[in-house]
């Protein structure tokens, strides 16, 4: 089948075979790579998109499911040469080690700041608990969001 | 011999001693950073392996027809048709390709498949017809010992067997199995160069030693086959041994084309080895006065089917099993068991981390009996420059401030702010399960020893080449960047060798460099790290002394404040030196465990407060304090992120981290079970850089990857048994170990 | 719905089982976008309610649930119809329906039907749906018990399937429902516990811990690699004491 779908602003089809997931779907058939596959069942956060203004686990989304709908991956949250402030954030608090879980975090933190321009620390904590980073141990990643909140030292 | 560190840091922006931004940070924050999985070719075709369902099994037969009758499969390749070498293996070749005649453990590869798309790859390995005639898996390490069934067994003896201590303390410990799980899966592309040989791109952490491994099997040139360094979503030592890379190769030889493999979650915890479970008996003799006299353990770790580093893991474990502590009666017996479990490799901490825990609790247990603080009793007990290894009798000639470690490590503030009123710091966090009053506050220290680079006599070098071009000067080696930031600091120390601003990493394949070595055993800034400081302060001596100049920086080659040479010229000219750098030489040890078998140490302690409801025996690791032996903090903030990520998964050990084994079988190869720490897990961490000069790394640098992982589990359990006085022999602590014993 | 085609709600399960090639659905039915199953009049939650809803607007032990469940990500996408429909002894929400005698609605082409919980779960990840039917709703008593409290056990302090759920409700006459899940191979009501706590006015240390004996003596829990049987039993006591604890302050 054919999935005609808006993906970071611009309408977009896709051919889909079989039952895919949004995921495969935006990283083998649109050409989006950003997005990782890591558990293929929503334990790590690594494949976070928007769908239609949620933030939820592009591997657990039939791809079929996203006719007519919006999506937002972590190629959508900022022009080709800029940073998003959260993405400014990350990198200037040394956030970034193997880089794996990025944009999973970029996308989530997006979408909490979104909602919430000051979330404290247990707020930032909270909404990010669906994303699992292996290599910093959190610490820079809860710091560059501290700071980015105006919580930060 | 003491090495002493002369190298002069040439002032350069951006050189050593700064936290530069990440070169490699703006890609993958933006998403367009190339990982193995990311890889495309044209024409390309999808890989999948069909494993064995039993952990121990005789093949009887296999009939690949059923694959091969699926529309869009192109191969179906079994043991039969591997070319060169039937078996693969980091230290000892005893792992088969494709299984044969036996599979030994759950998962074991038996046939690879190729086909058009992933699905039908899928689809094909699971078609592959295997009868087998299933044996008892022998999953017992006592019973592997008794037949000697091992991979090596180790015996130190140092000093004086017959002493006693006045105080004896007894244990027994158990460290489960941990999984490195790195986020990014195993993954590669393998593509046929059209002349016989092949370019490979995967995940791994040495590529030369996989390019040897897959010319032996595919029975090549060493020049026809190139292994390239490609983006790496984390490794942690799973990326040591090879796993896809011989089959992706076999597979893109027979067909032609390029084949790309990417593995599932649950297929990584079968294709990758895991850190070894291990079970540890220990006496120790003190005097009344705290003197530690004498140390016996007994250290059984299980290998699992096949060697990988289990020789090497089981000797570090016995080498470090005393801990940075100064004791002259050392009596070790270590024995690495071959079973049908899975098989199990390096990790993080190499053997240092399953010790630490045991030979810490033996230090708090004689703390108790001797009613002497912890902290003062290793402090009067600490292993420093100058003094002899308890267990291999080696000279610490390079520094180790094991007693600097533990007085700054109890300067730091305590910060004992009792229970958090915030329910996702409490034990169980939302779950609701624990209010503050449920909540008993503990606190326990661990110090942890470990070596530096590779031991034993084992040729360890690396090879870098620094260029000056256009760009600027550019770093080539092979040495893999796993994320832990190896892209910066080879470019810092680039820099502050030439004394030039503009530097980067440019990674090579194998036929461009020779061996940077494995990225392991905390090694590749003082090994890669020694090499790029010697190529760009050589490179920076030729210049100046081809131009007569007393200076150069960004503009050019000076000379009595004269520009000489400008910047550009000096690019066209093609300036480049390539290095070959070695450590100081170690050796294998002698019969009895002795000899110079290290060639750097690096010692860390923490300290761990933790809020425990013991009813329920849930945990929440408040807060991991740390001070660490660092040589010189090339990049602190790297540092920081090294010793942040290192705790964290010490903390996972202590806690949650288990791959379960029931017969053989893994019951948990899943994120659902396989529990990570999240966020909302992670402790508050105040971290202090021990700096001193001396070691041989470059501007007196230390390896600092594996430190924060080895003590930090031990100080957590040490935390646990304060807060609830259970014993907490056994990590991961379950909550049925503290609430119910 | 059609016999054949698989019904789609969240994802959060259904995927899951796509994803590790378990199932291949031929016909998948998308309810994601389906209005009427996002509707939630009172106490009649749509069977498309997702959990990020019901944190926020759901009844306290319903809300207390759902922020535990999976991440936020799980929780925008995951719903209760989902969750009922997979009925898994761990299932987040089930201990909650448990403990205030909720019903299921089934809707097919044929009409509709409703069950009550006990009914309709009848075994391990088992119900009494018939395969035409989808579950349109899930139904709450009119008036619901002034004090309720949920907790889950897990080790870790995000994304966990807990070794132990509990909901615990008491009402002003005293009556006393306790429900737990993870426990036994479907969500379960310590009955005999209930009954003697709920004649207690105000309990005392006495009737606490009888109450917490008898939560312990009436769970069947099983030891797997999550747990031990030993655990659960004792956890699931000291769990639903608390909450009744909590009940009464």
């Amino acid at each position: 089948m054919i999935v005609s779908f808006k993906l970071n602003g611009e309408e977009t089809t896709a051919r889909v075979t079989g039952p895919l997931s949004l995921l495969d779907m935006l990283r083998d058939e649109v050409g989006l790579p950003g997005s990782k596959s890591a558990c293929e069942q929503g334990e790590c956060g690594s494949c976070s998109i928007v769908l239609d203004g949620e933030l939820v686990c592009s591997c657990l989304v039939l791809a079929g499911d996203v006719e007519g709908s919006e999506v937002t991956t972590v190629e959508g949250v900022a022009g080709a040469d800029v940073l998003h402030p959260v993405q400014e954030a990350m990198h200037e608090a040394g956030a970034v080690q193997c880089g794996f879980c990025t944009p999973g975090f970029v996308v989530a933190a997006v979408d909490l700041f979104e909602s919430n321009p000051s979330p404290t620390t247990s707020e930032i904590k909270e909404a990010l608990a669906g994303n699992i980073c292996r290599c910093t141990g959190y610490g820079a990643i809860i710091r560059a969001f501290e700071q980015l909140a105006g919580r930060g030292t | 011999m003491t090495t002493k560190t002369t190298t002069r840091i040439t002032p350069a922006k951006g050189g050593v001693g700064e936290s530069p931004l990440r070169p490699d940070g703006v890609p993958k924050l933006k998403g367009t950073f190339e990982y193995a999985q990311d890889l495309h070719a044209d024409q390309m075709l999808w890989g999948a392996t069909t494993r064995s369902p039993h952990p121990h099994a005789r093949i009887v037969s296999i009939d690949v027809g059923p694959a091969l009758a699926i529309g869009g499969v192109h191969a179906v390749l079994t043991a039969d048709d591997v070319p060169g070498r039937a078996t693969f293996g980091l230290e000892h070749p005893d792992q088969p390709v494709l299984a044969s005649d036996e599979v030994r453990y759950w998962g074991e590869p038996v046939a690879i498949v190729a086909a058009e798309d992933e699905p039908t790859a899928r689809l094909a390995a699971a078609a592959v017809r295997v009868e087998y005639e299933v044996l008892e898996p022998n999953v017992d390490g006592d019973e592997a010992e008794r037949r000697d069934d091992t991979f090596r067994r180790m015996r130190i003896r140092r000093g004086d067997q017959e002493v006693q201590g006045e105080v004896v303390v007894d244990g027994y410990y158990e460290v489960g199995m941990q999984d490195q799980a790195p986020l990014g899966t195993e993954a590669g592309l393998a593509i046929p160069d059209g002349n016989g040989g092949v370019d490979l791109y995967a995940t791994s952490q040495f590529v030369h030693v996989d390019q040897e491994q897959v010319v032996a099997s595919l029975g090549l040139r060493p020049d026809q086959v190139r292994a390239h360094p490609t983006g790496i979503g984390g490794a942690f030592g799973a990326r040591e041994d090879v796993n896809l890379h011989i089959h992706l190769c076999l597979l893109a030889l027979y067909t032609g084309k390029p084949v790309k493999m990417v593995y599932q979650r649950s297929e990584s915890f079968t294709g990758h080895v895991h850190r070894h479970p291990a079970r540890m008996w220990y006496r120790h003799h003190a005097n009344r006065d705290g003197t530690l006299i004498r140390v016996e353990a007994r250290v059984v770790i299980d290998g699992g089917a096949y060697a990988s580093t289990t020789a090497a893991v089981l000797a570090n474990a016995c080498y470090f099993s005393v801990g940075p502590y100064r004791c002259d009666s050392v009596s070790v017996d270590g024995v690495g068991v071959r079973t049908n479990n899975p098989p199990c490799g390096a990790m993080r901490g190499f053997g240092a981390v399953q010790v630490c825990f045991a030979h810490e609790a033996q230090m708090d247990k004689l703390a108790t009996e001797l009613g002497i603080h912890p902290l003062e009793l290793r402090r009067m007990n600490a292993l420093t420059t100058g003094d002899h290894m308890p267990t291999t009798g080696q000279l610490i000639e390079t520094p180790l401030p094991t007693r600097e470690v533990i007085d700054s490590l109890e300067a730091m503030p305590i910060m004992d702010d009792g229970p958090p009123d915030d329910v996702t710091q409490l034990p169980g966090g939302t779950g609701l399960t624990t209010e503050p009053g449920d909540v008993k506050r503990g606190v326990g220290y661990a110090l942890g020893l470990k070596n530096l680079g590779f031991s034993e006599g084992f040729d360890d070098f690396a090879q870098a080449r620094v260029r000056l071009t256009e760009e600027g000067a550019i770093v080539e080696t092979a040495a893999i960047e796993v994320g832990q930031g190896l892209v910066s600091v080879l470019a810092q120390i680039a820099r502050s060798g030439l004394g030039l601003s503009r530097a980067v990493v440019k990674h090579v394949d194998t036929s461009r460099i020779e061996s940077a070595g494995s990225t392991s055993a905390s090694r590749q800034t003082q090994v890669s790290g020694g090499a790029t400081l010697e190529a760009a302060t050589k490179l920076r001596q030729r210049i100046l002394d081809a131009h007569g100049g007393d200076d150069l920086n960004d503009s050019g080659v000076w000379r009595g404040g004269e520009l000489v040479v400008g910047i550009e010229e000096l690019a066209e000219a093609g300036w480049e030196e390539t290095v070959t750098f070695r450590h100081p030489p170690t050796y294998a040890p002698d019969e009895d465990g002795q000899g110079v078998v290290h060639a750097d140490f690096a010692v860390a302690g923490h300290r761990a407060v933790v809020d425990v409801d013991p009813d329920l025996g849930l945990v929440k690791v408040h807060r991991v304090d740390t001070s660490q032996d660092v040589g010189r903090a090339l990049n602190p903030e790297s540092i920081r992120g090294q010793i942040e990520g290192g705790i964290m998964q010490g903390v996972g050990l202590a806690i949650m981290e288990e791959l379960v084994i029931e017969g053989g079988v893994i019951k948990n190869p899943n994120f659902t079970d396989y529990l990570l720490p999240t966020i909302l897990d992670a402790p508050d961490v105040e971290a202090l850089l021990i700096e001193e000069d001396g070691s041989w790394g470059p501007f007196g640098a230390k390896g600092v990857g594996e430190p924060p992982t080895i003590s930090s589990t031990a100080a957590v359990a040490a935390a646990i048994r304060d807060a609830t006085g259970r014993p907490v022999t056994r990590v991961p602590v379950r909550p049925q170990d503290i609430a119910i014993g | 719905m059609g016999e054949g085609a698989t019904a789609l709600a969240g994802g959060t399960d259904l995927m899951v089982e796509v994803n590790f090639g378990h199932t291949r659905p031929e016909n998948v039915v998308a309810l994601r976008r389906v209005e009427e199953l996002a509707q939630w009049e009172g106490g009649r939650i749509g069977a498309g309610v997702t959990w990020r809803r019901l944190e926020r607007d759901g009844p306290r032990a319903l809300a207390q649930a759902a922020r535990t469940v999976g991440s936020p990500q799980i929780r925008n996408a995951g719903t209760l119809g989902g969750n009922v429909g997979t009925a898994s002894p761990a299932g987040d929400g089930l201990p909650f329906l448990a403990a205030v005698d909720a019903s299921i609605e089934l809707a097919s082409e044929s009409g509709r039907r409703t069950l009550r919980w006990d009914d309709f779960f009848i075994g391990v990840k088992k119900t009494a749906r018939r395969p035409d039917e989808l579950i349109s709703a899930i139904q709450l008593p009119e008036a619901l018990p002034d004090r309720q409290e949920f907790a889950k056990i897990g080790v870790r302090n995000a994304m966990v399937i807990a070794t132990v759920y509990c909901v615990v409700t008491r009402a002003e006459d005293g009556e006393t429902r306790v429900a737990l899940g993870s426990v036994a191979p479907t969500t379960i009501r310590a009955r005999r516990a209930e009954e003697l706590i709920s004649s207690v006015a105000s309990p005392g240390e006495e009737d606490l811990r009888e109450f917490a004996r008898l939560v312990s003596e009436e769970v069947t829990p099983i030891t797997d690699h999550r747990s031990t049987e030993q655990y659960r039993r004792h956890s699931s006591g000291v769990l639903a004491r608390r909450l009744l604890e909590r009940c009464l302050r």
